[in-house]
């Protein structure tokens, strides 16, 4: 870089570097303080986190001694303690088994409103297409409490009640897919669309049906779109808090965020802080792999609801 | 938005409709067969709740029997006198504003440091590193809420259970500024505040990035040239032209903000904090449904939730269709 800066010139006193306007000294200065801005915030971000997963490591007497120090020795036990004794394990598998049944519900079915609402002209289908979309703005609360009502009701209904009802995992996988719907059938609608309808038309004309257009060329052209919508349904949904406390009461049922939540407010459990932060870290790390593998998709998911 | 309009103009090239002769057969029924799943579930799960929601905040409904008495806008009334209600109105009106507002300044400023922000030899350029901040700044979006309340709880924590914030102000020699954080009302909604600043910072980073990176780099080298100063740049060249985005990043924002409920629940309780002083909407509607089964007063929450954020929407969205700088 000085080699391109500094091209020979006459020996007599050279000013050090040629100078553009606006870069100076001064501004040498700036770039300087910038930096350190960009770091402080780095490390507001970050600090909070690694004390937290150094604390998960200690005894609760080193916890309490010395909040920056490292542990003597690397405690697992704590890991083993939430795991089991808190519970954490169980919430772990709740949220697994929840996030498995709704996270392919929401995609399928959001890409088959989306796809139908894109690509076929039909009446009512803006009303449709409204319909879906004017639900991103309104507020999860305002359902609350009729949302608890269906939710209970159904498991009255004889044959499949059992299956539903409060404290089921389909029935809130099911209310996770009808939340999420909104804004996936709104994502996914702009993806179809850009679709050449040529292909379309060619598949149709070589004896497809409809349905087939739409599994085995439709969809598939469609991945990086559902890649995108799929990572932003995947943390929406194991991060979900409020639906889980209204629907899931059954201490056995709560799912992760949820019961990492009840297991800080309840008084019972204070005194055993190692064990809460290694819960903590037990919730944090499927989140942060997930991230860390996918983070340009995770960020361009996430971003684009605001963007379009 | 651009993709949109190419794809309306293309489709009148065909000379029947927009899916043509070939793709009509069959169309009804497969229509049918694809909506009927999701429109069920989510007439189901969203929509009829949502019109429930506004019959019921006209009723005394207790939930636990079928009885209701139509009330009208009783509920409504009762609301405007109940102090509660309106301590935890204010709160969703700070949130509304200060939150948008801290993180947006934040959001911009550095994600104009990160992409325009040094001034080298070669003209104007992003941060070193710039890439590797950008990920770490955006991560406490991914968190999960409760872990975010979880966390930040114990960082506030009083020093006795371990507060490592009062930790840091010992250690730095300001022993007389620690204070029980979340136990004092002075200062326990306004952490919360401070919370939601911290995970939505990185999020409007990244967003202003994107649109940061598609002004061309010359506009900057001619405002190097004519000699502005980094903040004239910033002013006269940068935020117009991600004005736009900055107005939708903020009505996004103040949406998001009126959700405080996760973090007020896990940080300062389900009564809302000392002297229930750091209350919000969400948390309250939440008392008098579960605690108190007066699902009637409830719902009136929720629509008065409602209405404010329509509110809110109208007016940013307007605000935003004042003006917009087009890059030709």
């Amino acid at each position: 870089m000085t080699v391109v800066s500094s091209p020979p010139q006459a020996p007599a006193a050279p000013p050090p570097r040629r100078r553009t306007p606006g870069v100076g000294f001064g501004e040498g200065a700036v770039n300087l303080l910038n930096g350190a801005f960009l770091l402080l915030w780095a490390l507001i971000t970050t600090l909070p986190l690694v004390w937290a997963i150094i604390s998960s490591f200690k005894t609760n007497r080193e916890f309490l001694a010395d909040p920056f120090g490292l542990p003597a020795a690397a405690r697992f036990d704590n890991f083993a303690r939430a795991w089991t004794a808190a519970n954490i394990g169980q919430y772990f598998v709740n949220s697994v088994l929840v996030v498995v049944i709704s996270v392919p519900l929401t995609m399928l079915l959001g890409a088959m409103a989306a796809y139908v609402l894109a690509r076929y002209e039909f009446r009512g289908n803006r009303l449709v297409y409204y319909g879906f979309v004017g639900g991103m703005i309104f507020p999860v609360f305002l359902a609350l409490v009729p949302l608890f009502f269906v939710v209970r009701n159904l498991g009255f209904i004889p044959g499949i009640g059992p299956l539903l009802g409060l404290n089921s995992y389909l029935s809130l996988a099911l209310v996770y897919t009808a939340f999420s719907l909104p804004f996936t059938v709104f994502f996914l609608t702009a993806f179809f669309r850009t679709q050449p309808t040529s292909i379309a038309e060619a598949a149709i004309v070589d004896g497809c049906s409809h349905f087939g257009l739409f599994f085995r060329v439709m969809l598939p052209m469609a991945k990086p779109g559902l890649i995108s919508i799929g990572l932003f349904n995947v943390l929406g949904h194991w991060n979900q808090y409020v639906l889980p406390v209204v629907l899931m009461n059954d201490p056995e049922r709560k799912v992760l965020a949820q019961g990492l939540a009840a297991l800080a407010i309840s008084q019972g459990y204070r005194g055993d802080w190692t064990a809460l932060f290694a819960g903590l870290v037990i919730a944090l790390l499927p989140v942060l792999i997930v991230y860390v593998l996918f983070q340009r998709q995770v960020q361009a998911g996430l971003t684009a609801g605001v963007l379009k | 938005m651009s993709t949109d309009v190419s794809i309306r103009n293309s489709v009148p090239r065909r000379p029947t409709s927009k899916a043509g002769p070939a793709l009509q057969h069959g169309k009804v029924r497969f229509v049918v067969a694809f909506l009927a799943l999701p429109v069920g579930l989510y007439a189901l799960f969203v929509l009829s709740p949502y019109v429930q929601a506004i019959y019921i905040s006209m009723t005394d409904w207790t939930g636990l029997t079928g009885d209701q008495t139509f009330l009208g806008l009783d509920n409504y009334v009762r609301l405007a006198g109940d102090g509660q209600f309106l301590i935890a109105l204010r709160n969703n009106g700070i949130l509304l504003v200060v939150v948008p507002a801290l993180t947006v300044l934040l959001g911009l400023f550095f994600a104009s440091m990160l992409n325009v922000g040094r001034r080298g030899r070669s003209g104007i350029e992003g941060v070193r590193g710039s890439k590797v901040y950008r990920v770490v700044y955006f991560f406490p979006m991914v968190l999960s809420v409760s872990i975010v309340g979880v966390l930040f709880k114990y960082v506030f924590a009083p020093t006795e259970a371990g507060g490592v914030f009062n930790g840091i102000l010992r250690g730095i020699g300001l022993e007389s500024l620690t204070a029980p954080w979340l136990g004092d009302p002075a200062f326990a909604f306004w952490i919360v505040v401070l919370v939601m600043v911290w995970s939505f910072v990185g999020f409007y980073v990244v967003l202003f990035s994107a649109a940061m990176q598609s002004i061309p780099k010359e506009i900057y080298e001619a405002a190097l040239l004519d000699g502005a100063t980094r903040f004239h740049t910033f002013r006269h060249v940068t935020m117009p032209l991600v004005w736009d985005t900055v107005q939708v990043g903020w009505v996004y924002m103040a949406i998001q903000a009126m959700d405080a409920f996760a973090l007020v629940h896990i940080m300062l309780g389900i009564g809302g904090g000392p002297s229930r002083d750091g209350d919000v909407l969400g948390l309250a509607l939440y008392r008098s449904a579960f605690n108190d089964y007066r699902f009637g007063y409830a719902s009136a929450i929720g629509v008065v939730l409602l209405l404010l954020t329509l509110v809110v929407s109208a007016v940013f969205l307007r605000a935003a269709r004042r003006e917009r700088v087009e890059l030709s």
